[in-house]
């Protein structure tokens, strides 16, 4: 009986635990000038989770991963890792998050093995620990050949996946990656969401940021939506896509003479133009796709399954972006 | 928690905080100089070596004795002096810039747990250090060519000190040249400072002819606002046991005066600069 109690309150605080708040921000603001970059947002990710940040270039991705490890104080509101504010307490956040950025910073004037080395000093991690802890995440990313060569003699997929590894070398509780697939062929890409998952399985807490969606889909357990510096969505992507688009997507050549008809059959139906091709969306389930098609012989058309990109395009329009 | 503080950004002019993580950015760059240590020696190596033989044997020929000695004994301080000037100079300037504007490498140390004012501080003593690298080569340098002239170019026991001379003549240079780089708006503006400051600075602070010789107007100038010119009265001093005479003070004032004056104005710019190279890179 006593176990009982003992194992059931174990069970409590220890599933507590597992979804304890590691990143909360409040009014969250920062402005360059008159600009405002980041718009008082607010958000909450908990321990172990993997949440992506998606938004067209320029709308506040990078600049509130920037505010997480302090590289930009917040003009106004408030910014915790761990409990510790970003207003006071960098050095100690800096020790748990580990740091991908965007552009390459790698040092220029080190071989492969001894960037890693130099940065590893950097977090008082002893000469013979850096070398090991080095070497592990060479033969990780599949980078042993390079070695000791120097960063100029990388290609630019090797360059992010070593700036991946150098994240590492802290053993961070939080690694925030920035677009850390931006220029990488499939191969690489791959090793990378590898690495996410095992990440994943240690419960570190990853925050991302990408422009590609299905990258965003399979990694994410949680997708926060920005535009202009507002958050316009949170929530699993399952559940977006599925709040947003609906299960399916039908795709035909454009015929004008064809929209009325499909606006009888899928009543809620939201019809885009794109080019030659018009695509239907709509919350109505799989079979009224099916019988919609047997009914009437159309040719070129396809059913597909509704993506985050879907949603994304939804919700942020399909305006081009001037890049950031 | 319903109430959020409004903070401004933490950009205000403060007395910089720094530990011993200062170190581990000096040693960053201590590796990067050990990797090209060849390269690194040779150009403070040879520019004395030229300055001697050109100033020295063959202008010297030229010239009266200064002060009861041949002319090339009065220019070998001031080589020492011009050389860590240059040394400190150029890696808070070029090389500083290239590491913030070109490498982005303080963006990736600040993402570890040193903080800006510690990259900044870590540039600064390592900016000494070249100083008292160059500062140190030359000496050498001077030393042994003091057995091929008619006097030994060192004639005090003092010359031991020149490291430390070189070091804190190398941080207040640093200091000064790191403002330059906090407000560079690219890396060709160092042309200002090395035209408007350097050049003029390795010619009228007591380097090639004793200050004495200029109007007072102009010696005042050199005393008041020319860093080299109190490096210089050092190195001398401490070389060859004697300084100029500038406005009545002899060694025994001029040497107290300087090393007030170098004191003051390294503790100004180390905090200035950090200052404006904080305000740079946190936006």
């Amino acid at each position: 009986m006593v176990v009982c109690i003992y194992l059931v309150v174990e069970w409590v605080t220890f599933s507590k635990e597992s979804r304890d708040v590691l990143i909360k921000a409040t009014k969250l603001t920062k402005k360059f000038g008159n600009f405002v970059a980041v718009d008082g947002i607010d958000f909450e990710v908990y321990r172990g989770d993997c949440v992506g940040f998606l938004g067209p270039n320029g709308a506040g991705k990078t600049t509130t991963v920037r505010m997480m490890y302090c590289f930009l104080p917040p003009t106004s509101g408030e910014l915790t890792i761990a409990c510790l504010s970003v207003h006071n307490k960098c050095r100690e956040i800096k020790c748990i998050v580990g740091v991908a950025p965007q552009e390459d910073n790698l040092d220029l004037d080190f071989s492969v093995v001894k960037n890693l080395a130099v940065y590893a000093r950097y977090f008082d991690i002893s000469k013979d620990e850096a070398l090991r802890r080095a070497d592990e995440q060479l033969a990780f990313f599949q980078l042993q050949e390079k070695r000791d060569m120097p960063i100029m003699a990388l290609s630019t997929g090797m360059k992010r996946r070593l700036i991946f590894a150098r994240a590492l070398l802290n053993k961070p509780q939080v690694l925030l990656l920035d677009e850390p697939t931006t220029g990488l062929d499939p191969q690489a890409r791959h090793l990378v969401w590898d690495a996410v998952r095992q990440l994943k399985k240690l419960q570190v807490t990853i925050i991302l940021t990408t422009h590609y969606m299905d990258e965003a889909e399979v990694l994410c357990d949680r997708i926060i939506i920005i535009d202009h510096g507002k958050i316009i969505e949170d929530g699993k992507p399952k559940e977006l896509i599925k709040k947003h688009i609906g299960e399916d997507v039908l795709e035909l050549d454009c015929d004008e003479s064809l929209i009325p008809l499909l606006k009888q059959t899928f009543s809620d139906a939201r019809i885009e133009k794109l080019g030659e091709r018009m695509q239907v969306f709509t919350s109505k389930p799989h079979s009224v796709f099916e019988g919609f098609l047997q009914e009437h012989k159309i040719q070129n058309v396809t059913i597909r399954k509704a993506n985050l990109e879907d949603v994304f395009l939804k919700l942020t329009g399909r305006d081009l972006r001037a890049n950031d | 928690m319903t109430e959020v503080n409004i903070r401004k950004s933490p950009a205000k002019f403060s007395i910089p905080k720094i530990s011993y993580r200062v170190w581990i950015v000096w040693r960053r760059n201590a590796d990067v100089f050990m990797k090209t240590i060849g390269v690194n020696f040779l150009p403070s190596l040879l520019e004395p070596i030229i300055y001697l033989f050109a100033f020295g044997f063959g202008l010297g020929g030229f010239i009266p004795e200064i002060n009861g000695s041949p002319y090339i004994n009065f220019i070998a301080p001031a080589l020492v002096a011009i050389s860590l000037m240059n040394g400190a100079f150029f890696e808070c300037t070029y090389g500083s810039f290239v590491r913030m504007y070109y490498q982005k490498t303080f963006d990736a140390i600040v993402a570890t747990p040193i903080s800006v004012e510690e990259v900044i501080a870590g540039e600064l003593l390592w900016g000494a250090t070249r100083g008292t690298i160059n500062g140190t080569i030359v000496l050498t340098v001077i030393g042994i060519s003091g057995f091929f002239v008619s006097q030994p170019l060192i004639t005090s026991p003092l010359f031991l000190l020149i490291p430390v001379i070189a070091f804190f003549g190398g941080l207040m240079l640093s200091g000064i040249a790191m403002c330059f780089t906090a407000v560079a708006p690219s890396i060709d503006f160092f042309n200002y400072p090395f035209f408007l400051l350097i050049t003029p600075m390795m010619f009228l602070s007591g380097t090639f002819f004793p200050l004495a010789s200029l109007p007072e107007t102009a010696q005042g100038l050199a005393l008041a606002v020319l860093p080299l010119t109190h490096i210089v009265n050092l190195t001398r001093g401490t070389l060859t046991g004697s300084t100029e005479t500038l406005f009545g003070l002899n060694i025994h004032a001029l040497i107290p005066l300087s090393l007030i004056w170098i004191a003051i104005v390294t503790i100004a710019f180390f905090i200035i600069s950090i200052n404006l190279m904080k305000k740079r890179l946190t936006r």
